[in-house]
C-alpha cells in the first residue's frame, strides 16, 4: 500500500465568486448532460403539449392565432416548473450541499451557477423551440421574434424564483405541493406580461413596454434571489 | 503555521430537547480529537456545530483565535467534512466525483494525481465507472483518496470508518497518522478504536 498524503499547503486556498459559479454551472450542466431524460422530460412536455393544442381545437386560424402566444407561455412555465423540483433537492439529499455549502467559495456564486445551469438546461431550449412552436398556430414572423424575446428574457426569471421557493420546500415533507403553492402565483406576473409582449405585437403594437418590465423583473430577481437561495439553503442545513 | 481548533461552551438543541451544552475542547496541530457516545448523544451535531453547518445556541468555535461565526472564509479554507451523506454523484464516475469535490474547495489536482490516489484506495481500475455501480466500501473509499489530495488542515469526520473492510481501515489509519505528522488536527466521531490514539477524548451523553 503506497499511501501518500499530499503535502499541507500553508497558503490558504482562497474562494472567489466567479470560481464558485463557473464550479457549480459546469458541473450541473455535465449532470445533466449524463441524465438526458430528466433534462429532455421538460422539453419534450412543452413541445408536446403546445402541439396538442392546435389538434384538439381544430383548424381555425384566427382562434390559434388568438391563443397562441398564451398557450406557448403557460406551456414553457409549466415545463419550467417540472424542473424545478431537481434544482437542489438532489444535492440535498445526497449530502453534496453540505459541502458546497462549506466550500470556500460565496455561497452566491455557486448558488448562481446553479439557476444559471438550470436556465441553460430548461428555458433556453424553450426559448429556442417556441419559434418552430408558434408556427403551428399561425404566428407572423414578427410576433414570433416577440414570443422568443419575451421567452428569452422571462425565462431565467422563471428560473430564479424557482430556485428560491424549491430552496426554501428543502427537507419539507409533500415539498412538491409546496413548492406548487409557492411558485406558481410567483409566475404569474411572467406570463402576464410575457404572454402580453407577443399579443402587443400581434395586435400591431409594440412589445417593448412588456419586454421591458420582464427586464426589469428579471433585473430585480437577480438581485434579490441568491441571498435568498442562500438563506434558505442554510436553514435546510441547520 | 500552528493550527489550532478550540471549542467554548458549545451548546445546542432541538427544539425543546437539550442535546449539549458546556462542551469545551482545544486541538492542536497534530492531534486529534475522538467523540464518543451512544447513538443519539449528539455526535453529528456537534460536528455539524463545529463546521458551521448547525447553528449553535450558546459558545463559539474558534479557528486560529477567531470565532468562525464571524469569520467563517479562513476555517472553510481549511476544512475538509464528511458527514453521514457522501455526497457522491451516482452518474459522475469516482474519477469525476474526487475531481469535482476537489475543485469545490478550490484544489487542483492533476488527472495523474488523482488516478494514483484512486489506484491506491483500489479503485484503479473501478475508477471510470459511475459512481451507482460501486458498493457503499468503495464509494467510502472516493473519500479516502479525498483525504489523500486535500490539503486542507482540519479534518471533521463522522463515522469515517463506516462500511470500509479492514484494509479500507487500515488505510484511514495510516492517513490520518501522515495527516497529523504533517501538522494536521482533526475531529473525529467514531464507535471503533482507530490506531493513532487520540489526543483527547469527548465522551457525550449520559
Amino acid at each position: 500500500m503506497s499511501v501518500a498524503v499530499s503535502p499541507l499547503v500553508p497558503a490558504q486556498p482562497e474562494g472567489s465568486f466567479a470560481a464558485g459559479f463557473a464550479w457549480a454551472f459546469a458541473r450541473d450542466l455535465k449532470l445533466a448532460m449524463r441524465h438526458p431524460g430528466e433534462t429532455l422530460l421538460a422539453v419534450a412536455f412543452f413541445v408536446l403539449v403546445a402541439s396538442l393544442f392546435p389538434l384538439g381545437i381544430g383548424a381555425e386560424p384566427q382562434l390559434l392565432q388568438r391563443i397562441g402566444p398564451g398557450v406557448i407561455w403557460v406551456c414553457a412555465l409549466l415545463a419550467a416548473f417540472l424542473s424545478l423540483p431537481a434544482m437542489f433537492a438532489a444535492d440535498y439529499t445526497d449530502g453534496s450541499l453540505e459541502q458546497m455549502t462549506l466550500s470556500p467559495h460565496p455561497m452566491g456564486g455557486w448558488v448562481g451557477g446553479k439557476i444559471a445551469a438550470h436556465w441553460f438546461a430548461s428555458g433556453l431550449p424553450l426559448t429556442v423551440l417556441s419559434p418552430l412552436l408558434g408556427l403551428q398556430y399561425g404566428l407572423d414572423g414578427a410576433t414570433l421574434a416577440a414570443l422568443a424575446a419575451a421567452l428569452l428574457v422571462g425565462t431565467p426569471v422563471l428560473s430564479l424564483l424557482g430556485a428560491a421557493c424549491t430552496a426554501l420546500t428543502l427537507g419539507a415533507r409533500g415539498g412538491g405541493m409546496l413548492l406548487a403553492l409557492l411558485a406558481l402565483p410567483l409566475f404569474v406576473p411572467v406570463l402576464v406580461f410575457g404572454a402580453g409582449a407577443a399579443e402587443a405585437q400581434a395586435s400591431g403594437l409594440s412589445a417593448a413596454p412588456h419586454l421591458s418590465i420582464l427586464g426589469a423583473g428579471l433585473i430585480v430577481a437577480g438581485m434579490a434571489v441568491p441571498p435568498a437561495v442562500c438563506a434558505a439553503v442554510r436553514i435546510a442545513m441547520d | 503555521m500552528t493550527a489550532r481548533l478550540e471549542a467554548r461552551a458549545l451548546a445546542c438543541s432541538r427544539g425543546t430537547a437539550r442535546l449539549f451544552r458546556e462542551i469545551s475542547f482545544g486541538i492542536a496541530a497534530g492531534e486529534w480529537l475522538a467523540v464518543r457516545g451512544p447513538n443519539g448523544s449528539g455526535k453529528t451535531t456537534l460536528l455539524r456545530c463545529v463546521a458551521g453547518l448547525t447553528r449553535l445556541d450558546g459558545g463559539a468555535v474558534l479557528w486560529d483565535g477567531e470565532s468562525i461565526g464571524a469569520h467563517c472564509a479562513p476555517f472553510h479554507a481549511n476544512l475538509l467534512y464528511a458527514g453521514h451523506l457522501p455526497g457522491i454523484k451516482d452518474d459522475l464516475s469516482a474519477e469525476e466525483n474526487l475531481q469535482c469535490a476537489l475543485q469545490l474547495r478550490g484544489v487542483s489536482a492533476p488527472p495523474a494525481a488523482l488516478a494514483a490516489a484512486l489506484a491506491d484506495v483500489g479503485l484503479g481500475k473501478r475508477r471510470r465507472l459511475p459512481a451507482r455501480r460501486l458498493s457503499a466500501g468503495q464509494r467510502r473509499r472516493i473519500g479516502l483518496a479525498r483525504l489523500m489530495l486535500d490539503p486542507a488542515q482540519c479534518w471533521v469526520l463522522d463515522e469515517p470508518l463506516t462500511a470500509l473492510d479492514d484494509e479500507g481501515q487500515r488505510m484511514f489509519s495510516t492517513l490520518l497518522e501522515r495527516h497529523l505528522a504533517r501538522g494536521g488536527l482533526a475531529i473525529l466521531a467514531t464507535h471503533q478504536d482507530v490506531a493513532p490514539a487520540p489526543a483527547r477524548l469527548l465522551r457525550m451523553g449520559a
